[in-house]
């Protein structure tokens, strides 16, 4: 499967991930040849397969809806790039 | 003393023979010696280590009698641990003091063992060959121009260079057995749920799981008794009977029955790793087992599958480094999107980002069925192979990966080749199931071979048993290479 560099644009925006046009051609060749590769999985049959989210067959547990953390504030924000009165900050998003 | 294991270790710390400090303080010594070559480790903490250790040495004085009290532990630099530097091999977290301890930490913790250092791993663990860590690729022991494998590749070439008793890892698509093979080490990956993935970061939810590396089934029998066990912070621990992974050891392996898939041993398998797995083999018939021929008929599809499974889940794992709690930012920026896109851009390496994009394609509108749903579709098909071929045997036999060891920068370029290095290890983890390696002999230029060994869910205790026999006959396990 061949992908343009539009294509590569496109995830690379959705993926949030800031890519030169020199980094976009890479790319593109580099996840056209993966595809190839995963192209392997459109021949088979899957009809009446059910898709198997999880190595698992158990249900999801459920917990008391009661407090059990304790607040750690500080010691979580001490390792954050750039906090202020205990909030974090990030450039303005509405004016 | 650096060929001791962990139970003999054990009884000389017991007996006074040795301290915990004295113990750490040899292993600190032979990774500062050492490590500068192979690069092993991201952090040693010498500080942190011996007083963990002291802390240690006072439980033994008190008649600690746990297995791994005051043994020192490597752990791989993708378990969060309280005050030690956790950067899972990235730029992304190259400041991360992780405020809290992963339940693997809290387990060996509670256990009285030492956290010896954090090691070298592929960035995020998305790799085979320990190359695309942020801090440099690890050199294995072996042949010092040649790869570990990854993504656990810190931890495997330690565990063989005897820079630390035993080492954690984490197998999302072979990340524990393909660099346990590698380096000529013992490695486990458990049952999808026996070990809590809490504060392990996260690759592939589905998939990724935690477990020991080592240089004997034995010594991974006792370290899997302190990892295993039910952790409800984590959703998909399982609750279930708390087993002794070491009870099974001494069974004789009298009729014991051994599945070879003849996928396994098809084309694309180098002869000198098929020559060596079929010597592990004949070893085994002499030990009382017997063989049979079983069908993995869409094993062949499980790199393709995974490729589709593991990317969209990191990619989504992945979208919480956004420069904001913790981690890198960019230094300049304009608005909130151009600070996320900066971070990301500049903190991820080539491996991650790529993988993030196939991931973000892949689960993109328009192409969710084509991909991601047919993807888990076969998944199935991969998983029901295995519950067919396990009415016929009791574990499943085969290489751990096609070749030896490759050489430094050999498969740089090329993603898709680096992929197909786990064609033998993917399916394991698409079904769930416990997969183990263990040295099995040596190929051309005498690097280490790796047996696959495949149980059933929950087969731990029998894979070990059959590990551990075949040790019992056999010295391969006991080779160290020579770093001096």
């Amino acid at each position: 499967m061949s992908l343009t560099n539009a294509d590569v644009r496109k995830v690379a925006r959705l993926a949030r991930l800031a890519m030169s046009a020199t980094e976009i051609e890479t790319a593109r060749a580099q996840l056209s040849g993966i595809f190839d590769l995963i192209a392997e999985m459109q021949a088979v049959d899957t009809t009446g397969i059910e898709p198997m989210s999880h190595a698992q067959d158990v249900s999801q547990r459920l917990r008391e809806d009661a407090v059990t953390e304790t607040n750690q504030r500080e010691l979580f924000q001490s390792i954050a790039p750039q906090v202020e009165a205990g909030l974090y900050l990030v450039p303005q998003v509405i004016e | 003393m650096f060929n001791s294991s962990l139970r003999q270790l054990g009884a000389a710390l017991r007996a006074k023979k040795i301290s915990s400090v004295e113990l750490t303080q040899l292993y600190l010594d032979r990774i500062a010696q050492l490590n500068p070559q192979l690069n092993t480790f991201i952090t040693v903490n010498p500080e942190m280590s011996l007083a963990q250790a002291r802390a240690a040495d006072e439980r033994l004085a008190n008649g600690d009698a746990s297995d791994l009290a005051g043994i020192p532990i490597a752990q791989k630099d993708i378990f969060c641990a309280k005050g030690w530097l956790t950067t899972c091999g990235s730029k992304m977290l190259h400041n991360f003091v992780s405020p809290y301890d992963a339940h693997v930490i809290a387990r060996f913790n509670d256990a009285g063992a030492v956290n010896l250092g954090k090691t070298n791993m592929d960035e995020f663990a998305m790799g085979s060959s320990n190359e695309t860590s942020h801090y440099g690729a690890v050199n294995n022991p072996w042949d010092q121009t040649r790869v570990p494998g990854g993504s656990s590749g810190g931890s495997a070439a330690a565990v063989a260079a005897r820079l630390c008793a035993a080492a954690t890892g984490t197998d999302t698509g072979g990340s524990i057995r393909q660099p346990a093979a590698l380096c000529g080490i013992s490695g486990l990956k458990p049952t999808y749920g026996v070990v809590s993935r809490y504060g392990m970061i996260a690759f592939a939810s589905s998939l990724d799981q935690a477990g020991p590396m080592a240089r004997s089934a034995e010594d991974l029998a006792l370290l899997l008794n302190v990892m295993a066990g039910f952790d409800e912070r984590d959703s998909t621990s399982l609750q279930r009977e708390k087993e002794d992974y070491a009870r099974d050891l001494n069974k004789p392996l009298n009729g014991l029955r051994i599945g070879l898939p003849k996928e396994f041993f098809a084309e694309g398998l180098s002869c000198d790793v098929a020559q060596a797995v079929e010597a592990a083999i004949a070893e085994y018939r002499k030990l009382g087992a017997t063989v049979v021929e079983i069908s993995l008929p869409n094993s062949k599809l499980s790199v393709p599958v995974y490729y589709v499974l593991a990317p969209a889940e990191a990619s989504s794992n992945l979208s919480r480094f956004d420069g904001v709690r913790y981690g890198y930012r960019a230094p300049e920026y304009g608005d909130l999107a151009d600070m996320y896109e900066k971070s990301r851009a500049q903190g991820f390496g080539a491996e991650v980002k790529r993988r993030i994009m196939i991931g973000a394609y892949v689960l993109s509108h328009g192409y969710y069925d084509a991909y991601y749903l047919q993807a888990q579709k076969i998944r199935r098909l991969i998983a029901q192979d295995f519950t067919e071929a396990f009415r016929q045997c009791d574990v499943i036999m085969g290489p751990t990966s096609p070749s030896t060891a490759f050489k430094l920068g050999e498969k740089g370029d090329d993603p898709v080749q680096m992929y197909l290095s786990d064609i033998y290890t993917i399916a394991v983890n698409l079904a769930g199931l416990p997969g183990m390696s263990i040295p099995c002999g040596f190929g051309a230029n005498n690097m280490p071979v790796g047996l696959q060994i495949i149980g059933n869910y929950f087969g731990e205790a029998r894979m070990l048993n059959a590990a551990h026999q075949y040790q019992l006959a056999t010295d391969w396990h006991s080779r160290a290479p020579q770093v001096l």
